[in-house]
């Protein structure tokens, strides 16, 4: 019971705290910083796995590729990663932080998006091929909108996994909502600690619905089996 | 027309699965490739549309070799419908059918007013033009593979076992619907299966490949069953290659029997109704009891539906009837027995 409402008057504490809502160290600076690392590690991997997935998965060559990026994607620990590259590159730009976030995006993407291609039904591609569809034709037009959901449910993983990791790059003395949890323990400042992971929970989920409302918007409902059988 | 010109087709692991195939499909007819499995009549089918390429000879389409042609150019001026249908599962019935029209980049009404007058050709209610795939039968979803394949009009329509993975029932109406459409577009049409019936059934000629790709014989299905070039194709053909030939001995000249209706003195006598429809036997010993009867029509249905038809009434006759369901006579077990004598001597 006591630490219930102690939560609640730390959460209380935070949010109606008129400092905490300006300035450089304030909720919505922190807030556009951790969505600016966030979605540019996410757009450079989407950017790197989607074509290279829809290449090996339509060609159906270099599949060894996607399984080394899922089995290193397992291995390294990316807090590691993190660390090693902010000493090797310093903290002048954010780069040190973004390289290791697109190193955990890619994995989930790529696999998701090659699984995806790749077991598009093989009867549908001869069908499309039949048709006399050409090799981008078939992928764009048939594959991919057939593999949306796999696709994008690589996307959503990496996003989640992205938004968690983000957090950390507080560590390195980046900026963030990390900041709030990290320098709310170094000070004591339970209020922020609370406070912080509150933003960082609801950020999640603000990406999971955003990822949920782009799937209801780009597949097809011929896919997704969304319209009734009448 | 296609023609086979020697054609081979080995791959690089040495299995030959087609061997110097020579074979003519004419142009307007249906020619059925038909055979056991591993006898090549898909990979046959496959290398017309280049979907599979011959490693030696020659597949003319109307003379020229298709192998002077891009694939994806020869496939669109070539209607293709497989096994199960492979729609696309994300687009609507409507854009499914305008599939190669809108390839062709023909103008977007024009392709979805051609798609709706295909969608009422195949024999389906166009109501279905906004549905999905998914929410359609096994059977609605192959009648729209074969809109699909006539969309943009081609001349040549290769069907690889289009209608086998659909219940006995959808297949029987969906192989009348193919002969009723062929009928009116004489499209030249090369269709693989592996049943002899469906083969028999839609077949202008038949070519039976057996395994190891090599054609055993082509034929109409009439000499198929009277005279299969060997025992392979013999056996291929079954028990019942007797009896399925009725299938394609006309009832024109059968001999009928006029005097079983109305005041007829033999054991059974046929009742008919004002308009001279028949209603049913009636027999010497029972003379107020209807017994069933069965009905073909006289020179539009085969020998095997008039066998049919006296197998099924207690009298042992079949009733021959015109276009209008009026009696003409009567099939006796004697005149059939005369027809059938003549058949198998023919």
């Amino acid at each position: 019971m006591n630490l219930l409402f102690s939560f609640f008057d730390w959460l209380a504490g935070f949010f109606g705290n008129g400092e905490n809502w300006s300035g450089p160290s304030g909720i919505p600076m922190r807030l556009l910083e951790h969505l600016e690392f966030s979605a540019l590690a996410l757009a450079l991997a989407v950017l790197i796995a989607i074509p290279l997935g829809l290449l090996i998965g339509h060609t159906g060559r270099g599949g060894v590729i996607v399984v080394i990026s899922a089995n290193l994607a397992r291995a390294l620990p990316t807090l590691g990663l993190l660390v090693m590259f902010v000493l090797l590159m310093g903290t002048a730009s954010s780069l040190p932080v973004i390289i290791p976030l697109v190193l955990l995006a890619v994995p989930p993407i790529l696999v998701n998006t090659f699984e995806g291609i790749k077991g598009v039904d093989p009867d549908l591609r001869d069908a499309a091929f039949g048709m006399g569809l050409r090799g981008p034709q078939v992928l764009g037009r048939v594959s991919v909108p057939v593999a949306l959901p796999l696709i994008l449910l690589g996307c959503r993983l990496a996003a989640i996994q992205v938004v968690a990791t983000t957090t950390v790059a507080a560590y390195t003395g980046l900026g963030g909502l990390g900041r709030f949890v990290i320098d709310g323990f170094a000070t004591k400042d339970y209020s922020s600690v609370v406070g912080g992971s509150v933003l960082i929970v609801l950020f999640a989920l603000v990406v999971q619905a955003l990822f949920a409302l782009a799937q209801r918007v780009t597949v097809s409902p011929g896919v997704s089996r969304r319209v009734k059988v009448r | 027309m296609i023609t086979f010109d020697a054609v081979t087709k080995r791959y690089p692991d040495g299995t030959v699965a087609v061997d110097r195939l020579d074979l003519e499909a004419p142009t307007g007819e249906i020619t059925v490739l038909v055979g056991p499995s591993g006898c090549g009549k898909t990979t046959s089918l496959r290398m017309i549309n280049r979907m599979i390429d011959a490693t030696e000879g020659r597949i003319l389409l109307d003379g020229a070799p298709v192998q002077d042609i891009d694939p994806p150019t020869l496939r669109r001026g070539i209607g293709y419908v497989i096994q199960q249908a492979g729609l696309f599962p994300h687009r609507k019935i409507v854009d499914n059918i305008a599939t190669v029209p809108h390839l062709l980049g023909w103008d977007k009404k024009k392709a979805r007013a051609r798609a709706m007058e295909l969608l009422e050709r195949v024999g389906l209610d166009p109501g279905l033009a906004g549905r999905y795939p998914f929410q359609l039968s096994g059977g609605q979803q192959q009648r729209v593979g074969v809109a699909r394949a006539l969309a943009a009009d081609p001349p040549v329509l290769l069907m690889d076992e289009p209608f086998s993975a659909v219940d006995p029932i959808v297949r029987t109406s969906l192989q009348d619907e193919l002969l009723r459409l062929q009928a009116e577009l004489n499209k030249t049409i090369v269709f693989v299966t592996h049943d002899i019936d469906e083969a028999i059934k839609l077949g202008d000629r038949v070519a039976v490949l057996r395994v190891g790709g090599k054609l055993a014989q082509v034929a109409d299905p009439k000499t198929l069953l009277s005279d299969p070039a060997d025992d392979f194709v013999r056996e291929f053909l079954g028990r019942d290659r007797g009896i399925r030939r009725l299938q394609f001995i006309s009832t024109e000249g059968l001999r009928l029997r006029t005097d079983m209706t109305g005041d007829a003195a033999g054991p059974w006598r046929l009742v008919v109704d004002a308009d001279g429809r028949p209603t049913g036997w009636v027999s010497r010993e029972r003379p107020d009891e209807l017994e069933p009867y069965g009905t073909f029509v006289r020179g539009r249905d085969p020998m095997r539906s008039a066998l049919d038809a006296a197998l099924l009434s207690p009298s042992g006759c079949a009733v021959a009837v015109d276009e209008d369901g009026k009696v003409v006579g009567v099939a006796t077990r004697e005149t059939l027995d005369e027809a059938l004598a003549e058949a198998a001597d023919g």
